[in-house]
């Protein structure tokens, strides 16, 4: 097992441009989530490291050894597609077995190996079934075993849970995490549900319009995002944005977006002066939004209630101040109703701040 | 009176019995989902009110009229499908006034009625854009003013937001959320997301094999799942559901699952008929599993983390507890880490339990 490494990687398909000078350098036995929106290119990353593509420009590592000019088939890296090809004509055990078979190993040997992958994803009752009588969760994860029993150095999945129910998809993501850990593989997981990629990541790679955004823990990118792509993106419900200006009202300094105000005068030392004139964004996350029945003491504003979303155990409550509207996550305790009357009050020490023209975080 | 009656309603095609026995009702200005995993009979359901099927036997009652007889096209059932079906090369003002037209509407009465409608649904500004130029929630939008102007007694949605990434999907539930609010017209929605029926319902029919399993507010579906099968199936992550048994010590009742031992002596009396000598699930829900770095609930049980998925806001951390798999949802704790101990408490006035054999709840 070894890490990865891409170096300045550009690929473009027509006169799109999919991937841009992209460098990621992924950890040994890590389990690492390449997430973003369809069409950022995700799968356009992970088919250049199985091989499949061949980049414009830039340089890809296995471990100590660039495999630019190495063919697929010898770079070891197994990669599960979104739709897994599969021989409907051949028993779950042939199918597995059928990479084995390829390589000529002996027959012995190659009903142990599938039968131990085959009970580490719990589905030895698949092995003698044909395809057409599995589920989608049945049929992914045939499609893992017969990966996984070629025991590749990296194992790549595209968007491997997209086509799951809901329920599925849930247990399926633990079970691959869980996976790793006993193969300790370095793995490398597409998806576009920032969920399941702060669930199941060692790390994470935001990737927006074929550029990196930021790598970092899940918490890391929860807490301190560094472009608003990431800070929208991770996360749900959404991280409310909204335009202000940083401005000075005698002793204390705001982020004042002329329909509410936060405080940011602790901070004020800490953030560059190239804010103090800059058009700016105010980010606050839902769970930072608090609803009040009655005006308190200090700042709060008044708004009225648009939406409820009932979470079962939570509530997601959108309330328009002046001309926004900002989602506020609260607990199920409280009880609401559409076109209510509230005040909200920020937890301000937790307000984050980004330059409208570049959408990087002050910092 | 009710907007829609449906009477034991009945659907089989060829051997395959879709639909058992249906009824419900949905009230004026409501919003009802009809929520379940694929082949529950959803969708046949919704296309048998369409009149897009004919039922084997059963009654669909539109305003009080008997529609059984009624072909589509005149019950006054506005229908918006998966794909939204919008007519790529036609501006949204033809997509609209289409339908208009169809039914012989005077052509200056078509250009109010289109303006009028856009208005509501919010896309002015986009009438001379062509169907194929739109973005997603544009789409969704179009779609629904298409059907409602033509002052639909009710409005059908299959699966709108399927298909749709989830970062999208989160934009667009919240947009459809208030454009209901707005439009304020009967609603049938098919979904086999619990979390859409969840935010967008005001009742909820569960369906499964045919049959409603559940009908009730999100509330009540949440807090007082009926069966096994709705426990399960509505929230994410999914309801802890234990196999176990309850064991009386003379006044004191216990339920025992192998090494685990829950003290339920207050609800002894209520259960004790239903209880004694029968297979059981216990479910609990995640977040009402608190963890505690000491042991400050007396009764709290020592657990083991095996895995922490952190989710934004929350984290779930999948515990170890008397050789159980057990979830627990809660704020994140910085400190607790794969492998780290911790107390778990159970919060027992929300505990369900379950018949095992007839799957319903206890209480």
């Amino acid at each position: 097992m070894v890490g990865l490494r891409l170096v300045n990687i550009s690929k473009k398909a027509g006169k799109r441009q999919i991937l841009r000078s992209t460098s990621l350098e992924i950890l040994d036995k890590e389990l690492f989530v390449i997430a973003g929106p369809p069409g950022a290119g995700k799968t356009t990353l992970l088919k250049i490291i199985a091989g499949l593509i061949a980049p414009d420009e830039g340089e890809v590592y296995i471990g100590d050894q660039m495999v630019n000019a190495v063919p697929p088939g010898e770079r070891d890296v197994g990669m599960v597609f979104e739709v897994p090809p599969i021989y409907p004509n051949r028993t779950g055990f042939e199918n597995i077995a059928f990479p084995l078979e390829i390589k000529k190993m002996n027959p012995e040997s190659i009903k142990e190996r599938v039968e131990e992958v085959a009970g580490l994803l719990q589905i030895t009752h698949l092995l003698k079934r044909k395809p057409t009588t599995y589920s989608g969760g049945e049929l992914q994860r045939v499609a893992l075993a017969r990966v996984l029993v070629r025991k590749p150095r990296v194992l790549l999945l595209d968007e491997p849970l997209k086509n799951l129910d809901a329920k599925i998809r849930e247990r399926t993501r633990v079970e691959l995490k869980r996976l790793q850990r006993e193969f300790g593989m370095t793995m490398v997981f597409s998806t576009h549900d920032q969920l399941e990629a702060t669930a199941v990541g060692d790390r994470i790679a935001v990737i927006n319009d074929g550029t990196i955004e930021q790598v970092g823990a899940p918490e890391e990118l929860y807490d301190s995002p560094k472009t608003v792509f990431t800070a929208r993106f991770i996360g749900s419900p959404t991280m409310n944005i909204i335009e202000c200006a940083l401005k000075q009202m005698g002793e204390s300094w705001v982020l004042d977006t002329s329909d509410f105000k936060v405080d940011v005068t602790k901070r004020v030392q800490a953030i560059e002066r190239e804010a103090m004139t800059s058009e700016l964004l105010l980010g606050i996350r839902p769970e930072d939004v608090i609803l009040l029945n009655s005006p308190e003491k200090g700042r709060c504003f008044e708004g009225q209630i648009e939406l409820i979303q009932n979470f079962g155990d939570e509530r997601v409550v959108t309330v328009r101040v002046g001309k926004v509207s900002l989602n506020s996550l609260t607990g199920r305790e409280r009880v609401f109703r559409y076109g209510q009357k509230v005040y909200v009050k920020f937890k301000e020490e937790k307000a984050h701040i980004f330059y409208r023209k570049t959408s990087f975080a002050v910092m | 009176m009710p907007k829609l009656v449906v009477k034991n309603l009945r659907k089989v095609f060829e051997s395959f019995e879709a639909v058992k026995d249906v009824s419900f009702q949905v009230e004026e200005k409501e919003t009802l989902c009809l929520l379940g995993p694929s082949g529950c009979g959803k969708t046949t359901t919704l296309r048998i009110i369409a009149g897009l099927e004919v039922p084997t036997s059963g009654e669909v009652f539109v305003d009080g009229v008997l529609v059984n007889d009624v072909p589509p096209q005149k019950r006054q059932i506005g229908l918006v499908f998966q794909d939204y079906a919008i007519f790529p090369h036609l501006s949204v003002f033809e997509n609209i006034a289409y339908g208009l037209r169809v039914r012989k509407m005077p052509e200056s009465q078509i250009e109010t009625k289109v303006h009028e409608t856009a208005a509501l649904v919010d896309i002015e500004s986009i009438l001379d854009v062509p169907g194929k130029k739109l973005g997603l929630s544009e789409m969704q939008r179009v779609a629904i003013g298409r059907s409602i102007a033509l002052n639909p007694k009710l409005l059908l949605l299959d699966e709108p937001l399927s298909n749709i990434d989830a970062k999208a999907r989160e934009r667009m539930r919240a947009e459809l959320g208030k454009l209901q609010k707005e439009i304020g017209i009967a609603t049938v929605y098919v979904t086999h997301d619990q979390l859409e029926a969840m935010t967008l319902a005001d009742r909820i029919a569960v369906m499964r094999n045919g049959l409603i399993e559940q009908i009730g507010t999100t509330s009540e579906i949440y807090d007082n799942a009926k069966t096994l099968f709705v426990a399960n199936f509505i929230g994410s992550p999914s309801m802890n559901l234990i196999d176990c048994e309850v064991a009386y010590n003379e006044e004191r009742a216990t339920l025992k699952s192998g090494d685990f031992n829950l003290d339920i002596t207050e609800f002894a009396e209520t259960i004790r008929d239903k209880s004694e000598g029968k297979e059981l699930v216990l479910g609990i829900r995640p977040e009402n599993v608190s963890l505690d770095l000491v042991k400050t609930d007396p009764k709290a049980i020592e657990a083991e983390v095996q895995l922490v998925e952190p989710v934004g806001a929350k984290s779930i951390y999948h515990l170890k507890i008397s050789g159980l798999t057990v979830l627990a949802k809660g704020y994140p704790m910085p400190e607790v880490n794969v492998g780290s101990n911790v107390w778990a408490a159970f919060n027992k006035d929300k505990l369900h339990l379950f018949d095992k054999k007839t799957e319903q709840a206890i209480f």
